[in-house]
C-alpha cells in the first residue's frame, strides 16, 4: 500500500482477479446457460460458449407460454412488474415514513418522545422473520393477502432508516432552524425546503439499499401470495423448479435469473455516484 | 420605526424550586435608529437576551416591545426583525440569491419585488457576482455579507446581531466592523449587537449595555462607560489592559491598601472601605519614589510596538502601567513612583462595588 514493488503489484492483482472470478463466473455461467437450449444445458460438461437460442429463451421467459420441450412457464414480465412495484413502494414508503418520524423525533417536543424513540430503536433488534406469523395474521385479517398492499405495507416500517435520518438531523445546526423561523417558515415548510434537500444524498443511498431489499424479498411473498399473478420474480424463479420427476427448464430458469438481476443492477449503476456520496460524506 | 423596550425581563429555565434564573429583571430602552451593543463576558446572558428579543427564547417574565407593540407572544417572523447569526446559518443547498430571497418568498412578496430587493442588497454588500453561488463556494467574509443581505432584504424594524464577527480573522473583522458601521449609517435601522469583544463594542456602539451575570451593570455611550464606569465590574471589563483596582480604606489624604499607605493628592469622596481605580494609561512613572507618589515594584515588562506595559505590585495588588514606547522605562526589580491626576481616580464602594462620585469627578470629554 505504501511502497510500490512489482511483486506486491502482481500479488494484489492476482487476489483481485480471483475475487472477480469467484463473483463473476457464476453470473457468466448463468448467462451462458440462458442462451442454450434445454438439451445443450444437460450435456456434461456444459459448454462455456454462448448457445444459439438466446432470443427464443428470453422471449418464452418474458411472455410465458410453452417451451421447446413442452413445459408451461408463466410470464416473467408480469412477475418483474410485481417486483418493481413492490420494491418501489417499499423503498419510497420506507424513506417517506422514516424522514417524517425522524423529523418528529428530532424537532418536536411531545410526551414520551424518548420512549417512542427507544421503541423504534428496539425493533431494530427484531428481524422480519421473528414477527412473520403475527404479521401474517394481521395482514390476513385485514384481507390484504394477494394484494400489493399486503406485499409492501408490513415491510415499510424501518427503524434503520429512521435512526439514520435522526442521526443526520441531529447534525443540522440549530441556527438553521432558527434562521428558518425568523424567515417565517413553519415546521413543514422547513422540512420541505431545508431538511429534505439537505438529506438528498442520504435519501439516494437509502433508496438504493431499500430498493434492493424490496426486490430481494422472498420469504414474505412466499407466505402471503397464493395467486400466481402476485408472485414477485425472486419467488417466481423458485416456482419454476418442477417437483418430482418433471424436467426443469434450466435455460428458462437461468434467463429469469438474469432478468431478475437487471433492475437492481440498473438502480445501483444509475445511483452509484449519489450512493457513494451519501455513504461517505454528509454535505452541510 | 423600531424602538425596542425591555421591561423587567426575566429568563429562567425549569420551574419551581429547581428553576435556574439567568436573566434577572432587565430594563432597557433602545431608541429608533440607534445602534446599541450588548457586551459582557461569556455566560452573562447577553445572547439569551438577544434571542428573547428575536423570539427564539421564551420570555419567562416581564415584557419586550418592538415599535410600540408587545411581542412576548409573537413568533419570530411576526416581530419584524432580522437576525445575523454567529455561524451565518445560511441554507447550504440554496444559492446566495435564494438564501436572501427565502424569507420574502414565504412572505409571498411578488417575484419582481424580490428581484429588486435582492439586487439592491447585493449591490450594497458587493455580492452581485456571487448571486448564483452556493454558500460553500464563498469565503467567510462573503458568507457573513450574505447573512447580512438576508437581513437587509426583509427591511425589518430591527437588526439583531449575535456575535457576527467572531468567526472571522482579525483583519476581516476590522474591515467588516467598518462595513457594518457604514451600513448602519445608510440604513439607520435600529440595531442590537451582541459581542464579548470590547473593541467591537466601543467602536460600533452609539450606546452600549454592559452585562454581567444576568444583570445590566451600565448603559451609556462608549465615552461614558470608559470615563465613568458605574461599577468595578465595568471598570475591570472595559479598557485594555483593564483598569487597576486597589482595595483599601480611605481616611483624609491617605489610602491604606494592604499595609501600604498611599498618599492622595485630593481626598477620597468619603472615608471608609473603598476601591480606587486608575487606568494603566492614566498613570505617570516617576523615577524615584517621592513623597506624593505610590511605590510600584516592577515585575515584568511587555513591549507591544507602540506602547510598553509595565507590570508590578503596589502593596499586595497587581498593577499595570501603560507607557508610550518612546518614553524611558524602568527595569525589572526597580521600585518606581506612580502618580495619577486626582481627576483620573475612580472611586467605588467596597461592599456594593458601585461608583462613588467625588467632588472631583473625571470629565466625560477625553
Amino acid at each position: 500500500m505504501v511502497e510500490r514493488s512489482p511483486v506486491l503489484d502482481a500479488a494484489s492483482h492476482v487476489v483481485l482477479l480471483l475475487g472477480v472470478l469467484v463473483i463473476a463466473f457464476p453470473v457468466y455461467l448463468t448467462f451462458i446457460a440462458s442462451t442454450q437450449t434445454s438439451q445443450e444445458i444437460v450435456q456434461v460438461p456444459m459448454s462455456l460458449a454462448p448457445g444459439t437460442s438466446m432470443l427464443e429463451t428470453y422471449r418464452v421467459a418474458l411472455v410465458g407460454g410453452v417451451t421447446s420441450v413442452g413445459g408451461r412457464v408463466s410470464s416473467v414480465a408480469h412477475m418483474m412488474w410485481v417486483s418493481l412495484v413492490s420494491a418501489l413502494v417499499i423503498a419510497i414508503g420506507k424513506i417517506a415514513i422514516s424522514l417524517l418520524s425522524a423529523f418528529a423525533l428530532v424537532y418536536f417536543r411531545f410526551p414520551f418522545r424518548t420512549l417512542v424513540f427507544w421503541m423504534i430503536f428496539i425493533t431494530l433488534m427484531v428481524p422480519v422473520e421473528v414477527r412473520i406469523f403475527p404479521t401474517y395474521k394481521v395482514v390476513s385479517d385485514l384481507g390484504m393477502l394477494n394484494t400489493y398492499a399486503g406485499l409492501t405495507v408490513p415491510l415499510i416500517a424501518s427503524a434503520t432508516a429512521t435512526f439514520l435520518f435522526r442521526q443526520f438531523f441531529l447534525t443540522v445546526p440549530d441556527e438553521l432552524v432558527e434562521a428558518a423561523r425568523i424567515d417565517g417558515a413553519g415546521p413543514m415548510r422547513f422540512f420541505k425546503d431545508v431538511l429534505v434537500p439537505l438529506s438528498a444524498t442520504s435519501i439516494a443511498a437509502l433508496f438504493v439499499i431499500q430498493f434492493i431489499y424490496g426486490w430481494n424479498q422472498y420469504l414474505w411473498p412466499l407466505l402471503m401470495t397464493t395467486d400466481e399473478s402476485m408472485y414477485p420474480v425472486v419467488m417466481g424463479i423458485k416456482r419454476m423448479f418442477g417437483g418430482g420427476d418433471a424436467a426443469n427448464e434450466w435455460n428458462v430458469i437461468m434467463a429469469t435469473a438474469i432478468l431478475a438481476m437487471i433492475p437492481p443492477a440498473v438502480v445501483v449503476l444509475v445511483m452509484q455516484r449519489w450512493f457513494v456520496k451519501g455513504l461517505v460524506d454528509s454535505e452541510k | 420605526m423600531g424602538a425596542i423596550s425591555l421591561r423587567k425581563v426575566v429568563k429562567r429555565y425549569g420551574s419551581g424550586a429547581t428553576a435556574n434564573q439567568v436573566i434577572h429583571g432587565v430594563d432597557a430602552e433602545v431608541a429608533d435608529g440607534e445602534f446599541v451593543v450588548i457586551v459582557g463576558p461569556s455566560g452573562c446572558g447577553k445572547s439569551t437576551l438577544l434571542r428573547m428579543v428575536a423570539g427564539l427564547e421564551e420570555i419567562s417574565d416581564g415584557e419586550i416591545s418592538i415599535a410600540g407593540r408587545v411581542v412576548n407572544r409573537l413568533e419570530p417572523a411576526e416581530r419584524n426583525i432580522a437576525m445575523v447569526f454567529q455561524n451565518y446559518a445560511l441554507y447550504p443547498h440554496m444559492t446566495v440569491f435564494d438564501n436572501m430571497a427565502y424569507g420574502l418568498r414565504i412572505a409571498k412578496v411578488p417575484v419582481a419585488e424580490i428581484r429588486t430587493r435582492v439586487d439592491q442588497a447585493a449591490k450594497i454588500l458587493e455580492l452581485g457576482a456571487f448571486l448564483a453561488r452556493k454558500p460553500r463556494e464563498l469565503s467567510g467574509g462573503q458568507r457573513q455579507r450574505v447573512a447580512m443581505g438576508r437581513a437587509i432584504v426583509r427591511k425589518p424594524a430591527v437588526f439583531l446581531f449575535d456575535e457576527p464577527l467572531s468567526n472571522l480573522d482579525a483583519k476581516l473583522r476590522a474591515q467588516t466592523r467598518l462595513e457594518i458601521q457604514k451600513l448602519h449609517g445608510e440604513l439607520r435601522t435600529t440595531s442590537l449587537f451582541v459581542t464579548h469583544d470590547q473593541v467591537e463594542a466601543m467602536t460600533l456602539a452609539e450606546r452600549m449595555v454592559v452585562m454581567n451575570a444576568g444583570r445590566i451593570e451600565q448603559i451609556g455611550t462608549p465615552d461614558e462607560v470608559y470615563h465613568r464606569p458605574a461599577t468595578t465590574f465595568v471598570a475591570g471589563f472595559i479598557g485594555s489592559p483593564p483598569m487597576n483596582l486597589v482595595r483599601g480604606r480611605a481616611s483624609g489624604a491617605g489610602f491604606q491598601a494592604g499595609g501600604q499607605l498611599l498618599p492622595l493628592a485630593a481626598p477620597a469622596p468619603r472615608d471608609g472601605e473603598l476601591v480606587v481605580g486608575v487606568r494603566p494609561e492614566h498613570v505617570e512613572l516617576v523615577d524615584r519614589p517621592a513623597a506624593a507618589t505610590w511605590p510600584l515594584r516592577v515585575q515584568a515588562i511587555e513591549m507591544l510596538g507602540a506602547e510598553r506595559l509595565v507590570y508590578g505590585v503596589l502593596g499586595e495588588t497587581l498593577f499595570t502601567v501603560r507607557l508610550d514606547a518612546t518614553m524611558p522605562h524602568p527595569k525589572i526589580g526597580d521600585v518606581v513612583g506612580l502618580r495619577a491626576e486626582p481627576g483620573h481616580l475612580h472611586w467605588f464602594d467596597a461592599a456594593s462595588s458601585a461608583r462613588v462620585e467625588g467632588p472631583l469627578a473625571p470629565t466625560a470629554a477625553s
